[in-house]
């Protein structure tokens, strides 16, 4: 039962071949029984995910069930569920249960999905490896003694070791595509203000969003469907019709025009990760997409400036981390300045603080102008690169990541080299544009995945193009476990 | 650009993040190779540019002027480390 997908485990439920319940335990156990290899859950939900199998069940007997009704999902635990501990992989929320859900889980609750647990990150979802979690390190299942990319590595990992057959993610800077490139799955980012973020704890406010990592294009845009909404409680959360993303996905692709930045193509990616990637282009070609050379001259600038805005942005957000209304608080603190300083310095661990300095320096009297407005800046130039790409092309593609997943601990000790593993995919938050990374061959038995960049609000187009891929082939298909 | 211990323990102080004095000297070298990488930005001509705070320019939604939320202030004082009679408690701050 693993091993179906998630538009197969609807056809299951909705036939009656077997019921919420019995997936729902079956997965269950399968995750008691190996996740200790990956470390890809923080929380376990058994008691409310059996409840919820079986208010699912009661539905579909009713004839009264939505589509994804009784179907396992797992959600990344920076998203604030109802009475479950969400700790965002600190020390600081260990002890966090939050006393509502996010709007997203309220939808996917609302669709009738079943929640497994939550899953492991990056603490406060900062990084590329899935290395800085609180909880240890997740386990690349391709290669335990790899990583799986970060800051949904855990999302990415529990999808790939068929311990659950989609889960949300969070994604600021590449951290959706870049683990689902490193795991052969399939994750999207959506527009920016696509999906709520209300509930989701705020790391950058501007570049966060939320989407799904599922095994292939079918089921990321089932997820998709349930979890985009308007909603008044995220003032940025944009007022667009509801879509049903699955709606056209065996729309033809002939006459698409796709464009391959050269910028995606230089020193720095992996020699076999781009035959791969050139492979795939080839096969848009076949089925009738045309490839355009495209230049996106502002792309070396993402890194710099997410380094600034994001930390900038981070130094504000976590502030409320402060000791006194929720998280850790430190032993016996002698003043109130000694209970900030301490809770927060326990609380967080390295690569958090180093951020948060970063934009304390970033935004302090004397730096303001020359990092943090020159980075907006920037921004706009990156963001005015892409508008003029989508003139002439409807996608681009490119890499996700410059080589497949690394060793654990390979980038550990140098912050700037772990920065580099989102150089693809940081330029599309910035734009607030969505993109996607579908499986697109392996290097050395490691997954590599193929970029999609899509325009303001393409989602469907998106899904459709990477769905038309995945019935011509079958790397999506490959298997860790 | 290099970073100063000094400088890193004005940050700290800023961020209200306490760092030992064991770690200051690895810190200031760390954020001196990332403040060297976003350096990048200074030879960028901007002149003109106008900084982008949001991705896709949207006006700021208004709401009608009306309370909505129920009272939950138990639900997030129970939240809390310590808390007395509905409030927040805190080392004492007026002597």
């Amino acid at each position: 039962m693993h091993q179906l997908t998630i538009a197969e485990m609807i056809r299951g439920l909705q036939s009656k071949a077997f019921s919420s319940m019995e997936l729902t335990r079956h997965l269950l156990a399968r995750i008691q029984q190996l996740d200790s290899s990956y470390n890809s859950f923080i929380t376990v939900t058994e008691e409310l995910a059996l409840s919820q199998a079986e208010a699912a069940d009661q539905r579909i007997a009713k004839g009264e069930a939505p589509t994804l009704c009784g179907v396992p999902v797992a959600h990344k635990d920076i998203i604030c569920t109802n009475g479950i501990r969400t700790s965002c992989a600190s020390k600081m929320l260990d002890n966090f249960i939050p006393p509502y859900d996010a709007t997203i889980v309220e939808n996917l609750n609302g669709a009738g999905t079943v929640t497994l647990g939550k899953t492991n990150m990056d603490e406060f979802a900062m990084g590329s490896s899935n290395e800085s979690s609180y909880y240890g390190p997740v386990k690349n299942p391709w290669n335990t003694r790899c990583v799986p990319g970060g800051s949904s590595g855990g999302s990415a990992a529990a999808v790939a070791a068929l311990l659950v057959p989609g889960a949300t993610a969070t994604d600021t800077g590449g951290s959706i595509r870049q683990p689902a490139a490193l795991t052969n799955t399939t994750g999207l980012k959506p527009t920016y203000g696509r999906v709520s973020r209300w509930g989701i704890v705020a790391y950058a406010s501007s570049l966060d969003q939320a989407g799904p990592i599922a095994r292939n294009a079918e089921d990321a845009a089932y997820l998709l469907s349930a979890m985009v909404s308007h909603d008044p409680k995220d003032s940025t959360s944009l007022n667009r019709p509801h879509e049903d993303f699955t709606a056209g996905l065996s729309d033809s692709i002939a006459g698409l025009k796709i464009g391959v930045p050269k910028e995606y193509f230089g020193e720095g990616l992996n020699a076999e990760t781009a035959a791969r990637v050139q492979d795939a282009l080839k096969e848009f070609e076949k089925l009738g997409a045309e490839l355009v050379d495209i230049s996106l001259p502002h792309t070396e600038l993402a890194i710099p400036a997410y380094y600034v805005i994001a930390p900038a942005e981070a130094s504000a957000n976590l502030s409320r981390f402060d000791g006194v209304r929720y998280g850790h608080r430190c032993e016996n603190p002698k003043d109130l300045r000694d209970l900030y300083m301490r809770s927060r310095g326990e609380g967080f661990g390295e690569e958090v603080q180093r951020r948060i300095l970063v934009g304390s320096y970033a935004l302090s009297a004397g730096y303001y102008d020359a990092y943090y407005n020159k980075a907006q800046q920037v921004r706009r130039l990156i963001k005015q690169d892409f508008v003029q790409a989508f003139e002439k092309v409807d996608v681009i593609m490119g890499p996700t990541t410059p080589s497949p997943a690394f060793e654990l601990g390979a980038k550990g000790a140098d912050p700037v080299a772990m920065y580099l593993e989102d150089i693809y995919t940081i330029a599309t938050n910035l734009a607030g544009l969505p993109g996607m990374s579908i499986p697109c061959g392996l290097v050395n038995n490691l997954p590599v995945g193929l970029q999609i960049t899509g325009n303001y609000l393409d989602e469907s187009r998106m899904l459709n193009v990477a769905h038309q891929y995945q019935q011509v082939t079958d790397w999506h298909q490959a298997s860790a476990v | 650009m290099a970073v100063d211990t000094q400088t890193v323990e004005k940050l700290a102080e800023l961020a209200r993040i306490a760092i030992s004095e064991e770690t200051i000297e690895e810190v200031s070298g760390r954020l001196g190779d990332i403040l060297q990488l976003v350096d990048q930005l200074q030879a960028v001509n901007t002149d003109g540019v106008v900084p982008m705070a949001h991705p896709l320019d949207e006006v700021q939604t208004l709401r009608a002027d009306k309370v909505t939320e129920t009272d939950q202030h138990q639900s997030f004082l129970n939240l809390a480390p310590q808390s007395e009679e509905g409030l927040y408690l805190v080392p004492k701050v007026i002597d």
